[in-house]
């Protein structure tokens, strides 16, 4: 008789038996009882995909699979794919393992971007290869159906499926995509290169914070106050502590030194207190730490808590009504937003034709597939550490450290991969709450959200309400733009005011506009707050502006491509806020380029309703729109970022700077920049980021900003680690120094070839450390009012977008997408690939699927499986064109890119269903029951 | 603290109904767990002490036929039912609507008895199960029990099946000459996973006439129902517009639809009934042509 206590089964190929244990499932047991963290739990609730394991052939979510199913079974981890090398060098991308085709083409289509839903892409993918060799893209469209990638490298994951298809069956060597080298290509900056940590997020090996473990590490976890407004009229936890294996529980009582937090304005209380306010049903009440999450969990539910309900705000118009209830002592109103250029009253009196219309967009959580992880760890001497995944490492240490009343020095954030981030993980999550009670046990203590936490617990992109008034001339030339904003952010002001400054200085679009006036309120409200999101708040407002572009082109009868041609920035004009462009302003190559790849498509009149030729009911058109998005901080704010270079003694120059990198590609581009300049190939340098002791400030990881300001940084400090070498070495070889020169591995000085590893172990020897450090500073800007030089650069895009609507069902789809964006300089053209599909798939997601509801405060899409993100089935055929503008100031011509490729997704979508069906669409998103009532009142 | 205490994998029906009664409760049947499991992590279901895994009954893994019926065993993975040739020959509404049923890797653990026995008015597998005109098994005081499929139900989540009675697998016919089934559905693309409404039929068809008809939309009320007005007004009827128009009409008159917040509203519902009836319909008339 077996062993009724045991469950016994084999994973990659061992054998393994294991105590049971009640309530366990796979997931759980893999990652935590055999360490194979290559797993992931994106949503433990079935939705993601990412905790996909191949069980007896067939592909099976372990985090809802009972571990003692398992008994018997044979199951392959992504740890299983790819074999250790015994003799590997350890150097190259393939020099510690031998990778199945699949890791090996993931990585070359550029297909990993985050990672964290490699893994899950990757088993899934497997299982089908194993089953159907040659798949065609339906089919793995079908296969891979629920295996979410936030990141959106869906084209990418296609291609790479197909490849591996091919290399499994002919026995032939995976080849490289076809990606475009940038138009001015450097030796090394413009070429595609595969992420340095491609391998290790293809093989499971990448660590994520959760997947860290520290002996006698206890888990937290938080009380929140579930009701949106209130009084908190009492809290007791004796229940909680007296739970055996409770370690602590803390409230707003523990609070001895900084009682808030915030990234600019610190309203945002740690802890809610007896006699204080709850703001949004998220707000902390209490914390517990305890020897495991179960305990933790059921902790939580012992503590009582009364609140004595307040009226609720659920709307920013609403809260700037003058009877509103005050959320915060200072009011509702966080910040009211002015832009002025010319005088309205002579701009509407010069127009032929004045339009008006208000739109609606909605809030949409980030949904990055990782949840928030902080792990906090108190060392003997006094420190803190603090291993979390975060865009702003530095602001985390600031925040921590006076919570605790530590020193800032005395706390350091270890930045651990990330999950993907898009703006969601700026602000403090768990990290203040893990150090508290890591400060209190003395013990390490992980705080892991679960997804109903993270969506209900993190800043959202802000709903707003845009009302626009536009006047022309009847040719199509703009006179004067108003708008009034109404932005709801949230019970705390997070990026509030940042986010909703953008949205206002873009809100009459990339034209040139003789009058101009704009004012936004942005409101506190009871809803979860609201922050940073890619896009920034231009997302928004390019909706309503690129809505009302053509709908004026359909009044004026104008061709609403001409219209915004007319009407385009170009160099030499101003824009609203006053700002002479006086370069790097692609904006019209880019409706270029997109019209006529799309009248070669479409033909000369893509704009007008095509019915299926086999369905009367299915109707296809195109939309237009373009965009433009700031780069950098601008706006006066002072943008810099440090970083710094060392000749390591193994002849690897290590690049450092405390910026983060979200699945963007952050590493590669400062590798690259790097390498360009230091005359080494991509394997001689490396990049540490996100270590505050490490690292030296790089500032937030926001505003497209890191590219131009951290690659200016680096693109310095390589340059400086030069100058420092040519110098020593021209000394101490007596040479001029024009004869030195580095290539790769090696000096070269005049005749003699040293090898870089030796010049370093010499210095040091000589007591010269080979690092320098350097600090970039973006030119100056001008805030908001005073004209001149707002943002160092804007990165400029158009897309069209062809839908296909049935009419019949209202239902959408979005079959192709031609998107061009002026990025200054590609200089990964590899990874902007996987930005701007990315981006496209995002707002296809904006557009058609995400729809984050709040009814009076309470979210109601609090799982995966109510917020849907896009699936690999919106995968549109995209036509991409770079177009290069470079702007003087940054690296090598480069300007923000992980913004732009998305903001015209969303009103080119549904200017195309106003195309196809004559329903114009002005709330976001687009509703198929609309659509299809609509019809039917039409029909009438 | 973890949704349940003891697993209990069993090998055969009585040892699964012995266990039922005398394991410590609660107790509930699992299957593929891909409702029972997230319904008692979010809070739907009370915790349970015991889970009974009925997956290694061989009695209910069997698919195949039966004198002159299909017999699915309730603890088929809905992906052996959509990839089955048999399913597919006998009936491609079975085959289409369990092929729908979340994605690949739920479709691996997931089963049809669960989906079944989970009772609610929209599962894409029962309702297709519906249309095939359905016995279901039960095994219940020691011997097999047959009763139609619609009698399982008692409302939305709620089936008349008792503490130690368990599904034990589905009859229907095998396709005789001129019958033919189909499924579709229409979702929503932000929100619940469930269809704002899906429609299985069968049909039996005699030259030009169809001879005989079953109808089934999901959710329309608290538990599965057929549109037995909208199957009259097309029986004995010729497939041809007029009277499909007329079937919309009856459609509109019988079949009721309730508005669902964030889901659809119920003159929505009758938009897309007009829709799935026709291309259902269609699309199962088309393959009465087929042999
Ligand atoms: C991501 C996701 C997407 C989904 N999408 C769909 C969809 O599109 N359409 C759809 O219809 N469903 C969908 N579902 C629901 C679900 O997968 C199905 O209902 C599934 O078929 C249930 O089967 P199971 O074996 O997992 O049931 P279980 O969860 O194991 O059981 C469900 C219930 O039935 C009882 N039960 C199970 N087997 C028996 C038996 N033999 N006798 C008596 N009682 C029994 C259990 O006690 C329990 O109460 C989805 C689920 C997920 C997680
Ligand atoms: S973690 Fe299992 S599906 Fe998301
Ligand atoms: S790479 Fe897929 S979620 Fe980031």
């Amino acid at each position: 008789m077996e062993n009724e206590k045991m469950i016994t089964f084999e994973v990659n190929g061992k054998l393994v038996s294991l105590e049971k244990k009640p309530g366990e499932m796979l997931a759980d047991l893999l990652r935590e009882r055999l360490g194979l963290t290559g797993t992931k739990i994106g949503c433990n609730e079935a939705e993601c995909g990412a905790c996909t394991v191949v069980i007896d052939g067939e592909a099976i979510l372990s985090c809802n699979f009972p571990a003692e199913k398992a008994h018997g079974k044979q199951i392959t981890t992504i740890e299983g794919l790819a074999t250790k090398k015994e003799n590997g060098n350890g150097n190259g991308r393939q020099g510690e393992y031998t990778v199945h085709p699949l890791q090996d083409a993931f990585i070359r289509y550029g297909a990993v971007q985050c990672g964290f839903c490699i893994p899950g892409q990757i088993m899934t993918s497997y299982a089908l290869l194993e089953s159907n060799p040659e798949p065609s893209v339906e089919e793995i469209q079908y296969a891979l159906k629920d295996t979410l990638c936030r990141c959106a490298g869906y084209p990418s994951i296609i291609g790479a499926v197909q490849a591996a298809s091919e290399s499994i069956r002919t026995g032939n060597p995976i080849s490289d995509p076809v990606v475009p080298i940038a138009r001015d290509a450097g030796r090394i900056v413009g070429h595609s290169v595969y992420r340095p940590d491609s391998i290790a997020k293809v093989t499971g090996s990448a660590i994520y914070s959760d997947d860290l473990h520290f002996d006698g590490m206890l888990h937290a976890r938080v009380k929140r106050a579930m009701i949106p407004a209130g009084i908190v009229e009492s809290i007791d936890t004796s229940a909680a502590e007296a739970l055996p294996g409770v370690k602590a529980v803390l409230t707003a009582k523990d609070l001895f030194a900084e009682k808030v937090h915030g990234l600019v304005i610190k309203d945002w209380p740690v802890m809610v207190g007896v006699g204080e306010k709850v703001r949004y049903v998220g707000d902390a009440i209490a914390i517990v730490a305890a020897d495991t999450r179960d305990i933790a969990t059921e902790a939580i539910k012992l503590i009582q808590v009364k609140i004595k309900p307040l009226p609720i705000v659920n709307s920013a118009v609403l809260a700037h009504k003058e009877d509103a209830p005050q959320i915060h002592e200072s009011g509702n109103l966080l910040k009211h937003i002015k832009v002025r250029k010319g005088d309205m009253d002579s701009g509407f009196a010069d127009a032929d034709v004045v339009l008006e219309h208000t739109f609606f967009t909605n809030p949409n959580d980030h949904a990055f597939l990782e949840p928030e992880c902080s792990i906090a760890r108190p060392l003997e001497n006094g420190r803190m550490e603090i291993y979390v995944g975060s865009q702003i490492p530095y602001a985390d240490r600031e925040q921590v450290a006076s919570v605790l009343g530590l020193e800032e020095e005395q706390v350091r954030i270890i930045g651990q991969l990330i999950g993907g981030g898009f703006g969601g993980k700026e602000d403090i999550a768990g990290q203040v709450h893990a150090a508290m009670l890591a400060q209190k046990t003395g013990q390490p203590v992980k705080l892991l959200f679960d997804r109903q936490e993270s969506l209900i617990v993190h800043p959202k992109r802000h709903a707003t309400q845009i009302k626009l008034k536009v006047g022309a001339k009847s040719d199509g030339q703009l006179t004067a733009v108003e708008t009034e904003l109404y932005g709801d952010t949230g019970a705390y002001a997070s990026l509030g005011e940042k986010v909703m400054t953008r949205a206002t200085t873009h809100a009459s679009g990339p034209y040139e506009i003789p009058n101009v006036k704009a004012d936004c309120y942005a409101m506190y409200t009871n809803n979860p707050p609201a922050g940073a999101f890619r896009g920034f708040g231009v997302l928004q407002s390019a909706f309503a502006v690129e809505t009302m572009m053509d709908m004026l082109a359909e009044e004026l009868k104008v061709d609403l491509i001409k219209l915004r041609e007319m009407n385009a920035l170009r160099v030499g004009s101003v824009t609203n806020t006053g700002q002479l462009l006086d370069e790097s302003v692609g904006l019209l190559e880019c409706i270029e380029k997109v019209k006529t790849a799309l009248y070669e498509k479409a033909g000369s009149d893509p704009f007008k309703p095509v019915f299926d030729q086999n369905d009367p009911n299915i109707v296809r058109s195109w939309g237009f729109a373009v965009a433009y998005k700031n780069t950098g901080l601008g706006g006066g704010a002072p943008d810099k970022a440090g970083a710094e270079i060392e000749l390591l003694p193994d002849g690897v120059f290590e690049v450092r700077s405390a910026s983060a990198e979200l699945g963007q590609g952050l590493p590669t581009v400062l590798q690259l920049t790097a390498a360009e300049e230091l005359g080494q190939g991509v394997d001689q340098v490396r990049v540490l980021l996100s270590d505050t002791d490490l690292t030296p400030d790089g500032g937030p990881t926001t505003a497209s900003r890191q590219t131009y300001v951290t690659g200016n940084a680096v693109r310095h400090a390589a340059q400086a680690m030069r100058d420092l070498l040519t110098a020593e070495l021209a000394e101490r070889y007596d040479v001029n120094p024009e004869k030195i020169t580095f290539i790769e591995g090696l000096a070269q000085i005049d005749r003699i070839q040293v090898p870089l590893a030796d010049i370093s172990k010499t210095l040091r020897a000589d007591k010269v450390e080979p690092k320098v450090l350097y600090t970039y500073w973006a030119p100056e800007t001008k805030p908001l009012g005073q004209g001149g030089k707002m943002h160092v650069a804007f990165s400029f895009a158009a897309q069209a977008v062809q839908v296909e609507v049935n009419l019949l069902s209202g239902e959408v789809k979005v079959p192709q997408v031609i998107t061009a964006n002026d990025v200054g300089f590609a200089i990964n053209p590899l990874g902007l690939q996987g930005q701007i599909e990315g981006g496209a798939i995002m707002g296809i997601g904006h557009a058609l699927t995400e729809d984050f509801v709040i009814t009076d405060g309470q979210v109601i899409t609090d799982r995966l499986a109510r917020y849907r993100i896009p699936s690999i089935h919106y995968t549109p055929k995209i036509t991409s064109f770079i177009v290069e503008h470079p702007t003087k100031d940054g690296p090598f011509g480069g300007k923000g890119v992980g913004e732009i490729v998305l903001i015209p997704t969303i009103p080119a979508i549904t200017n195309a269903v106003y195309n196809a069906v004559g329903v114009r669409v002005d709330s976001l998103p687009v509703d198929q029951e609309k659509i299809r009532m609509a019809k039917v009142k039409q029909m009438v | 603290m973890g949704s349940w205490k003891e697993y209990s994998v069993v090998k055969t029906l009585d040892e699964a109904v012995h266990k039922l009664s005398t394991a410590i409760e609660p107790v509930k049947i699992i299957a593929g767990g891909t409702d029972l499991l997230l319904e008692i992590q979010q809070g739907h279901q009370p915790i349970v002490h015991t889970l009974i895994d009925v997956n290694n009954i061989d009695e209910m893994k069997c698919l195949e036929v039966r004198g002159q019926r299909l017999f699915i065993g309730a603890a088929v993975a809905v992906s052996k039912i959509t990839n089955s040739p048999l399913v597919k020959q006998h009936a491609l509404a079975v085959s289409e609507a369990t092929g729908l049923i979340g994605g690949p890797q739920v479709r691996n653990a997931a089963t049809i008895g669960g989906n079944v026995a989970h009772a609610l008015p929209a599962a894409d597998g029962m309702i297709s199960l519906v249309a095939m005109d359905t016995q279901a098994v039960i095994y219940k005081d020691k011997s097999f029990v047959e009763v139609p499929i619609m009698s399982l139900f008692k409302g939305p989540g709620q089936s008349t099946l008792e503490k130690t009675e368990i599904l034990v697998g589905f009859y229907f016919n095998l396709k005789q000459p001129g019958e033919a089934s189909a499924f579709d559905r229409v979702m929503r693309p932000q929100g619940v996973a469930l269809p704002i409404l899906n429609n299985a039929i069968w049909i039996k068809r005699n030259r030009n006439i169809i001879e005989d008809i079953r109808i089934v939309f999901g959710p329309s009320g608290p538990v599965p129902t057929r549109a037995e007005r909208v199957e009259e007004v097309l029986k004995g009827y010729a497939m041809e517009q007029s009277y499909i128009d007329l079937a919309k009409k009856t459609l509109r008159e019988t079949v009721k639809f309730r508005t669902s917040k964030m889901r659809a509203t119920a003159a929505y519902r009758y938009e897309l009934a007009d829709l799935l009836l026709e291309r259902v319909l269609k699309k199962a008339w088309e393959r009465t042509e087929e042999v």
